[in-house]
């Protein structure tokens, strides 16, 4: 598996829909309680894409999500998830990580792993399996008989992986998945994502507010403004990851990326 | 050496419990000496076990008639709760509908309605466990309503994100999240129940703790209606500690979110 490979995949000209995107929004128009939060938001993610969205803290990066999974309904736009338009539709066939590990403290690591499984009707045995297999890689393997409670906050969070690409649906959303861990848990649990998603036929959505994950993760970043929320910017990442055992972060490239995204960030809040 | 280090600690954190208890029923007895107080106005203590004894037969008797109506009423209660609060929780018509049936249903003073109920449905067991149905559903509803809305919103929202029903949300997230505040229901429940008892058997039986009491009071035996109420106290202590019991081995199959005991005067 080389997530390198995924970058010429990227379409140069990303905001024009593509009629091969996996994941299609289009003009999307959200209020919460009379108050604009996204405004004429529209991405589109093609087949093995890793797409980015960074932004400030209320810029509506996770009310996207929530509008793409399905959990809220959009007040104007559409939402092309491979196929799936209606709302409902789309929930329980988008995969959701989201920010919180969210796991059953009744529930054991593989009980919990399972139980997007266990909701399709999918049988003990089988899904059992199906964590079995992928344990390994997620390096939960000793701990799929432990409590929750047992894990570490790094741990915890591969298990909410686990539990969020098991359904196998083609799109995938992650929010600000390693938000809550500490920089060094963080910095490998980026490494390990890479190897461990198989992304070459899903469309990724990542949202982050750290901007060196998005690079390091990302074939594309979407750079978010807020009030309301809406899309500055579509940055190509043209960097060769190589093998990861030189710190890719340190080359100029990625700082010039970097840098240009930082501006991007910091214009946004001199404007405020 | 461990188990004996172990049962000094026991002893020692329930010292203050048996001390408090001893010199409570220590100044009772003496109290009642001192004072020359009337047994049938007050019996001290010792007057209390000896009655305990000299009718332990007939207290047994009369328990057990006030354990099972305690134990059917008990058992209808949770069940009448669970349903209620199941549809409160499903839909607002139901909760609009229900809940003002239930607040009225407990301003009724329960005193006024025993005597009615002993003319609408007679004086066999019906009419007492009616008296603790009103008594007991009360405190578990609210508790249940309570815990099946505690649950998370992000938590209802992954499920749906992962395609569950309302139905599987209900069964595998709402239900065990619920658990602490339904336990805690339970207990005040759980207490109360043999009061729902008592009040029953007053106005129309011919056997239970109650009616014993009645007999006993109008007959100025004060003893025997105190060594009743010692019963009824342990009747609704053992109940009290088979919900802790079923608490603790349910908590420990379904641990809550939050599960640290905070107590201000432990260090």
């Amino acid at each position: 598996m080389s997530p390198a490979s995924n970058q010429q995949i990227s379409p140069n000209n990303s905001n024009v829909e593509s009629e091969d995107a996996l994941l299609a929004v289009s003009g999307i128009g959200f209020d919460y309680e009379n108050a604009p939060i996204l405004d004429d938001v529209s991405i589109s993610v093609g087949r093995g894409e890793f797409v980015a969205l960074v932004g400030p803290s209320g810029c509506g990066k996770s009310t996207l999500l929530n509008l793409i999974s399905g959990v809220l309904e959009a007040r104007e736009g559409s939402i092309n998830s491979n196929g799936l338009v209606g709302r409902a539709e789309r929930l329980g066939n988008v995969s959701y990580m989201q920010q919180k590990d969210l796991l059953l403290p009744w529930r054991t690591v593989a009980e919990n792993s399972r139980l997007g499984l266990e909701l399709n009707g999918v049988s003990k045995a089988e899904s059992n399996a199906q964590v079995e297999k992928l344990a390994e890689m997620f390096g939960i393997a000793d701990v799929l008989d432990q409590m929750p409670w047992q894990l570490s906050g790094g741990m915890r969070q591969r298990v909410a992986l686990l539990r969020a690409v098991l359904p196998d649906n083609p799109v995938l959303l992650l929010d600000e998945p390693f938000g809550a861990l500490d920089a060094i848990t963080r910095r490998s649990l980026q490494r390990w994502l890479l190897n461990v998603l198989d992304t070459a036929d899903k469309a990724v959505v990542l949202v982050t507010h750290d901007v060196d994950e998005a690079i390091l993760l990302a074939d594309r970043i979407l750079v978010m403004a807020p009030e309301p929320g809406r899309i500055i910017a579509d940055i190509d990442v043209d960097i060769e990851m190589g093998t990861g055992t030189t710190d890719i972060s340190m080359s100029p490239e990625f700082n010039k990326i970097r840098a240009n995204i930082l501006d991007l960030l910091s214009r946004q809040e001199t404007v405020r | 050496m461990n188990t004996s280090g172990s049962l000094k600690k026991i002893l020692i954190e329930w010292l203050p419990a048996v001390v408090v208890t001893l010199t409570l029923i220590v100044a009772w007895e003496v109290l009642v000496d001192v004072f020359d107080v009337q047994h049938w106005l007050l019996p001290p203590p010792s007057v209390i076990v000896v009655e305990i004894a000299d009718s332990f037969g007939f207290l047994m008797r009369h328990a057990r008639v006030t354990a099972a109506e305690t134990l059917i009423g008990f058992a209808i209660s949770i069940l009448l709760a669970g349903g209620l609060s199941s549809g409160i929780i499903w839909s607002r018509t139901v909760e609009r509908t229900v809940y003002p049936l239930i607040i009225t249903s407990q301003t009724i003073p329960i005193i006024t309605l025993a005597p009615l109920l002993i003319i609408w449905v007679g004086t066999d067991i019906t009419s007492k466990v009616i008296v603790i149905v009103l008594f007991t559903f009360f405190p578990i509803v609210i508790s249940l309503v309570a815990g099946l809305r505690s649950v998370d919103q992000e938590m209802v929202d992954m499920f749906r994100t992962l395609g569950a029903s309302p139905w599987q949300i209900f069964q595998k997230l709402m239900i065990p999240s619920a658990l602490p505040n339904f336990f805690a229901g339970l207990k005040v429940a759980a207490v109360v129940s043999v009061i729902g008892a008592v009040i029953g058997e007053w106005f129309g039986s011919s056997a239970g703790l109650g009616w014993m009491m009645k007999i006993a009071g109008g007959q100025f035996q004060t003893a025997r209606v105190f060594a009743a109420i010692v019963v009824l106290s342990i009747l609704a202590m053992a109940l009290f500690a088979a919900v802790v019991a079923t608490e603790k081995w349910m908590l420990k199959k379904y641990p809550p979110t939050a599960n640290r005991v905070i107590r201000l005067g432990d260090s």
